[in-house]
């Protein structure tokens, strides 16, 4: 059996980065050269990667899957990015944004690496800075903060509503500095298929050209996965189209552990579901919780009056109006963490106070706000989301609240890396959101970015180093290797599979299905009996979708209905390790809310005693049940506590 | 709402295409232009007939991907959107809707409505950047920067890259896109230094990769899901100029 370590470095929390720069092997700039990187994706963790590992030398190959790197889901994230600048003199530290990490993440992430991820935040900073990415900034010409979820301080950087789109065009141009350089070469429209394993190590990957549908394969000393989250298997969430789990399920397969798979981000202020035809939900950035405040009616009457289009929002006078946040956590109000809002609006919601034509949905107001501020002020702090949430609702939030309700955003669940962000398989490192590193059971707003460009931009320039220091003596690989052709076999056959079933129902149909048996029992609210049936309703998907779904085309031309055939294929499978993952942990922590475990007053109940440990999923065989091994979580800097924001 | 669907067919980057006609019913006003597309699509998958591709990812409006022409406009009737954020209440039931790919010639027709737009990464490739490694970089907040010039820096750097300024002009001039990539830098110290050298770089990729002039139309303005005034080509123009005035002699 495969021994977890997760080498954390000797020392004190506060040294252990520096050490391990201080100790770990370096490839000298001749043997760089020498010495090929795959990174598979370009959002802000995989373009900030092989832009530096460009930088240093190294011959990197990077792939996206859209038109051009600079189009990954990493542009949509709207909010902004912390770092442990203090600026605001306003007492934040490297320690406090560590602190609130893990706590933010209800005690289920790594010290270790938390403390890196705050540590470097200030770089980060710095690096975008450079770049040229603008920043907000105030009259004398200093960088503006705002707050977010999860913290009393203002350490989130900005720009504008647009924060992850600035920051990505940043890795982008870094990115493209690079290709220009020669030391990147650059594959768009190009998708993952399947992950080489050589005597043990990755040393490649099966790529299928969109466009052509040719497949390709590439070597190289080491593979980067950076491609995302797995949000999309709910169907329905904040994820772009093409965002997929199927990168790092191929790895999973081949033998990389996967972390904490059932640990799932539900956003609390989105644009509520308004149709069955409906592609994907639209995230509102947590931003607006600085300005906004979150109510429902305070009866059961008024708020099926409002549901019935016989009363307004507006009319509805003060005393009528139940502010939740406020009354339940009055220490952090409408700023507490994701998973504390998504739950309350889902209880008020579920006790019949919701509005909106279907009921689910709360109000997210700024007539406060605007009254105190002045419309000019909210428009050039939340100018654009306005204009977004009008154009999709066809409402003015200006006069009459927004309406919002929870929905699939992000995942913290990932493949399981170790402190250098190696996996399971040497030579396999996963970064971003594709591993389960910073954020245990829930992620604070605007850490997203800030872990992505942590990992690309200054953890994997090291750590890789360390791992590619001894690989200086191995020849280039050459793709005519039997494990090369075994697995470019099994990618042709598998398409061929696919294009073969030739069935009655549509590859979306069969997603819609899957997210909904998802969202269903595996979403905000998780149950034993819930979580079982999950289980049994997913394999008879699976099993109904190889006997019946239809792809129609061929596989030597562009065919998206063929690409999303092979992402649901992945996510059928996906969606049950998740499920089994949320059964086994008895507990609740974080976006993790098992029914079975609250408090009296409806708060997530953590078992430290039985489930201080983060999961670790090992692949056996199709259809056998994975392995489970369980990496103990170690608290010695932070005094583990049941988690108030009251 | 029933529609008449006008879509522009092509096979491939060297087939021969042609409008085909399709109806569409019972479209809900609260959906988008993409999910009619997604409905029409599923039905003719559920017939075997193959569907019509189209480029889209994040569906909200940022990432730039989707490029249609609907009734001659990019991106459609509304102004400032994209067509993934146009909703289907813009149209009248039993209208007929004429849906194109962007035609410029930078931009080659993959298939159906899809077009190939490396040509943008090329040009930013030719200098779109500031030329900083990682790490070894100042304080952020040792380089104050008015908040005028940051916010004219971030109004032009909220460009997209969809193309639509392209497919806009007559000449299929990209001054639009590669003006407010020239502008954000020009307008900050950090891009100061290299500026010259940048803009005279990427107008020249922007020409050897066939992108015609502008004549000020604006119609790229007009079009611009994001709004980027035609102001940044005026600021090019100029930094060009400076660029060749105070060139070093070859």
């Amino acid at each position: 059996m495969v021994k977890l370590d997760a080498k954390i470095p000797h020392g004190p929390i506060a040294e252990k980065w520096t050490n391990y720069k201080a100790h770990q092997n370096l490839v000298n700039p001749a043997n760089k050269r020498k010495l090929d990187i795959i990174v598979v994706g370009t959002g802000l963790a995989g373009a900030s990667a092989a832009a530096s590992l460009g930088e240093l030398g190294f011959n990197v190959k990077v792939f996206c899957i859209q038109d051009s790197p600079r189009r990954a889901h990493s542009i949509a994230a709207q909010g902004g990015i912390n770092a442990a600048k203090n600026y605001p003199n306003d007492g934040d530290s490297i320690y406090r944004l560590f602190y609130d990490t893990v706590k933010g993440g209800d005690y289920r992430a790594r010290e270790a690496n938390v403390y890196r991820l705050a540590e470097v935040s200030n770089s980060i900073i710095d690096q975008c800075v450079a770049q040229g990415v603008p920043f907000a900034r105030e009259y004398g010409g200093l960088l503006d903060n705002r707050s977010f979820g999860g913290a009393q301080v203002s350490r989130t950087f900005y720009a504008r509503g647009q924060t992850g789109q600035q920051l990505l065009l940043g890795a982008y141009s870094a990115l493209s500095k690079e290709v220009a350089n020669g030391s990147v070469k650059l594959y768009t429209r190009s998708e993952m298929m399947d992950l080489v394993i050589i005597d043990g190590r990755a040393r490649g990957v099966i790529m299928r050209d969109v466009i052509s549908g040719k497949i390709e394969r590439h070597a190289a000393h080491a593979v980067v996965l950076a491609t995302g989250g797995y949000g999309n298997v709910f169907f329905l969430s904040t994820n772009a189209m093409a965002s997929n789990g199927s990168a790092i399920w191929k790895a999973f397969r081949k033998g990389a552990f996967f972390g904490n798979p059932c640990f799932t981000q539900i956003h609390p202020t989105c644009i509520p579901v308004h149709g069955d035809y409906q592609s994907k939900l639209t995230l509102m950035s947590e931003s607006l919780r600085n300005d906004g405040r979150i109510w429902v009616p305070k009866s059961p009457e008024d708020a099926e009056k409002i549901r019935k289009g016989q009363m307004k929002p507006t009319q509805l006078p003060e005393q009528a109006r139940d502010y939740y946040l406020e009354r339940r956590y009055p220490a952090f109000g409408n700023l507490v963490p994701r998973d504390v809002a998504s739950r309350a609006a889902k209880e008020r919601c579920d006790a019949g106070f919701g509005v909106g034509k279907t009921g689910l949905a709360v109000y997210l107001d700024f007539a406060d706000a605007i009254k105190r501020l002045g419309k000019h002020v909210i428009e050039a702090r939340y100018g654009n989301l306005f204009q977004m949430y009008e154009k999709i609702n066809d409402e003015n939030p200006y006069e009459t609240p927004m309406m919002i309700y929870p929905a699939v955003h992000y995942t913290m669940g990932g493949i399981w890396v170790d402190y250098e962000l190696q996996t399971t398989i040497p030579g396999l490192f996963a970064a971003g959101e594709a591993n389960f590193s910073d954020h245990g059971a829930n992620r604070l707003g605007a850490s997203a970015l800030m872990q992505g460009l942590s990992d690309g931009y200054f953890v994997l320039p090291y750590t890789m180093q360390n791992y590619l220091a001894d690989q200086i003596g191995v020849a280039r690989f050459k793709t005519e290797a039997p494990e090369f052709e075994q697995a470019e076999k099994e990618t042709r056959d598998r398409i061929q599979k696919l294009l073969s079933v030739n069935g009655n129902h549509t590859v979306d149909s069969y997603h819609r299905k899957l997210g909904l048996i998802m969202w269903d029992n595996v979403g905000m609210g998780r149950n034993k009996a819930g979580l079982e049936k999950a289980i049994a309703l997913i394999q008879e998907l699976r099993a109904d979708f190889w006997k019946n779904v239809k792809v129609t085309g061929t596989n030597d031309q562009v065919n998206p209905e063929l690409e999303k055939a092979l992402r649901v294929a992945d996510f059928l499978e996906l969606g049950e390790l998740m499920a089994r993952d949320a059964l086994v942990r008895e507990e609740s922590c974080g976006g993790h809310f098992r029914e079975e475990h609250q408090t009296p007053d409806g708060e997530a109940l953590r078992n430290d005693k039985d489930f201080n440990f983060v999961s670790a999923w090992e692949y056996t065989g199709a259809d056998k049940e994975p392995v489970l091994h369980k990496e103990p979580l170690v608290f010695e800097y932070i005094e583990v506590k049941q988690r108030n924001y009251k | 709402m029933d529609l008449t669907l006008k879509i522009w067919r092509q096979a491939s980057a060297t087939a021969k295409g042609k409008f085909v006609n399709y109806k569409v019913q019972d479209i809900s006003a609260e959906a988008s232009f993409l999910e009619m597309l997604d409905l029409l699509n599923e039905s003719l998958v559920q017939k075997g007939e193959e569907p019509v591709a189209f480029d889209h990812d994040c569906r909200e409006g940022i990432c730039g991907a989707c490029s249609l022409y609907i009734n001659g406009r990019p991106h459609g009737p509304d102004r400032g959107i994209t067509t993934c954020q146009m909703h289907m209440r813009n149209f009248k039931h039993g209208e007929t809707i004429v849906i194109e790919p962007w035609r410029a010639k930078p931009f080659p027709v993959i298939k159906d409505l899809m077009v190939d737009r490396s040509a943008f990464d090329e040009i930013m490739q030719a200098g779109g950047y500031v030329s900083v490694r990682t790490g070894g970089v100042p304080d952020a907040n040792a380089i104050p920067i008015s908040k005028r010039n940051a916010d004219l820096a971030m109004d032009a750097a909220a460009c997209i890259g969809c193309g639509a300024c392209v497919a806009a002009c007559k000449n299929a001039s990209a001054m639009l896109f590669v003006s407010a990539k020239v502008s954000q830098f020009a307008l900050l110290p950090q891009g100061k230094l290299e500026a010259n050298e940048r803009v005279r770089k990427m107008v020249a990729r922007m020409d050897e990769l066939g992108f015609g002039n502008c004549t000020n139309t604006y119609a790229c303005e007009a079009e611009c899901p994001k709004e980027i005034s035609a102001a940044n080509i005026a600021r090019m123009n100029r930094e060009f100029l400076v660029a060749k005035i105070t060139a070093p002699k070859e």
